[in-house]
């Protein structure tokens, strides 16, 4: 039910298929983020997976790489109404992250260098749908853009994209991340427009 | 004590627009069903054609508290879809499609603080939702320290100049507000940063609000200068 707005007929008029309800495509890239972007020393990053069962699972900076790094093209969609198309990503999928990990539990909490979080279901990780990524366009993800390396989870809405990753903790319940608890969505399908509760 | 609304669609009626800055528009808006915004919030315009097609753009609120009368002001991106509609069609009476109150993060709430310094830092148009927070600690007559440090390209280009006089002028809850006109002086660098600033051994509260590029670099200062990153708040505009 929205009102006509007296006037308006709408310049840009981006009719493209993968653009989901109230977002509008963009050429930049702009940057949402909470506080100050922590710098993070790629000779010291770790990245760690903990589950109920058995001690983490810990990778450097040299040993996720060696595990395989991939190409991947995607769209982006943030919560603040902003698309990117076609976007080129390179980075490691979770599905190699997550073969010896062995957990009952449905959900995961990213935790952020930085003290960010975010709360994303296991199933949406897995099975060639996330990776942590550490380039985009052909450079370095940028310190504003989560580098030296993010969650690239393009399902869901940006957010989850958790930048400056740290660490993905397995938990039994779907609680809340920083933005969850501040407003956003818990789950952030674009095409359903999960944005706000 | 502010009801704290959930987000939810409103209808606006526009109840008056005037020029704000030579690029910019003050847009006042009457939203009856509005809950009330806490400072700093900020909500969602939604334009709709009369075939259907949307276009939706977030806003910082000028405004808080339980009033129904919310102040926005537009700066024209040149290229822009949204924002020019608004600083050039945009009429008294008016009627647009607003979601909200958004942000549950960058808000001063004056009831809820504690009793550390208040640093506000802008860029451009970003002054607007640290215009929210420094006529909320106004009205209250809070006695927490508050400092405005407001990079503009020159003083023709300030943004609700007469509002934050009047907050300076306040005798219970004065606000400092240095200005940095940065066609005119040079840009913010850190060294001024640094001396304008509450110094770390006061632990300010600090809000940042810009265009990317201002904010990416001032939150980096605050950090090297040695501000706490938790006690360092953004919102950002614009790409890289």
């Amino acid at each position: 039910m929205a009102v006509f707005t007296r006037g308006f007929t709408g310049r840009r008029r981006e009719q493209d298929s993968r653009l989901p309800p109230g977002q509008t495509k963009v050429d930049d890239w702009p940057v949402l983020s909470a506080g100050p972007s922590p710098r993070v020393d790629t000779e010291t990053w770790e990245f760690t997976i903990r589950s109920e069962s058995g001690p983490p699972h810990r990778w450097t900076w040299d040993e996720i790489h060696e595990l395989g790094v991939e190409d991947i093209t995607t769209d982006i969609h943030c919560v603040t109404h902003w698309s990117k198309l076609d976007m080129a990503w390179r980075g490691v999928s979770l599905d190699l992250l997550f073969e010896d990990v062995e957990t009952s539990y449905d959900y995961v909490m990213a935790h952020s260098y930085g003290g960010y979080t975010t709360n994303i279901p296991l199933d949406e990780l897995l099975d060639g749908q996330s990776w942590i990524a550490f380039e985009a366009d052909g450079e370095p993800l940028g310190i504003e853009h989560g580098g030296p390396a993010r969650l690239l989870v393009p399902k869901l809405y940006f957010w989850k994209s958790a930048k400056w990753i740290r660490g993905l903790e397995l938990m039994p319940d779907d609680d809340p991340g920083f933005w969850e608890q501040a407003g956003y969505h818990l789950h952030g399908d674009p095409w359903k427009e999960e944005r706000y509760w | 004590m502010i009801r704290r609304g959930r987000a939810a669609w409103h209808v606006g009626t526009v109840r008056e627009a005037r020029p704000e800055t030579p690029s910019a528009r003050r847009i006042v808006l009457d939203v009856p069903t509005w809950p009330g915004n806490a400072a700093g919030q900020h909500l969602d315009v939604r334009l709709t054609a009369p075939d259907g097609y949307q276009a939706t753009r977030s806003y910082s609120i000028a405004t808080s508290g339980p009033d129904t009368l919310l102040e926005l002001a537009v700066d024209e991106l040149p290229d822009g879809e949204v924002s020019p509609f608004l600083v050039h069609e945009l009429a008294v009476g008016d009627e647009l499609d607003v979601h909200g109150p958004l942000g549950a993060f960058f808000v001063w709430r004056p009831d809820e603080t504690s009793s550390a310094p208040v640093l506000l830092i802008a860029g451009g148009s970003g002054v607007v939702p640290l215009v929210a927070m420094a006529r909320a600690h106004a009205a209250a007559g809070d006695p927490t320290p508050f400092r405005l440090v407001y990079s503009v390209r020159t003083p023709d280009d300030v943004y609700f100049e007469k509002e934050l006089a009047d907050a300076a002028a306040s005798a219970t809850a004065p606000l400092r507000v240095d200005y940095i006109y940065s066609r005119v002086t040079g840009r913010l660098t850190r060294d001024t940063l640094a001396a304008v600033a509450f110094p770390v051994s006061a632990a300010p509260q600090v809000f940042v609000c810009g265009p990317t590029a201002f904010v990416e670099a001032v939150a980096g200062w605050l950090v090297d200068i040695g501000h706490s990153p938790t006690s360092i708040r953004t919102e950002r505009f614009g790409g890289t």
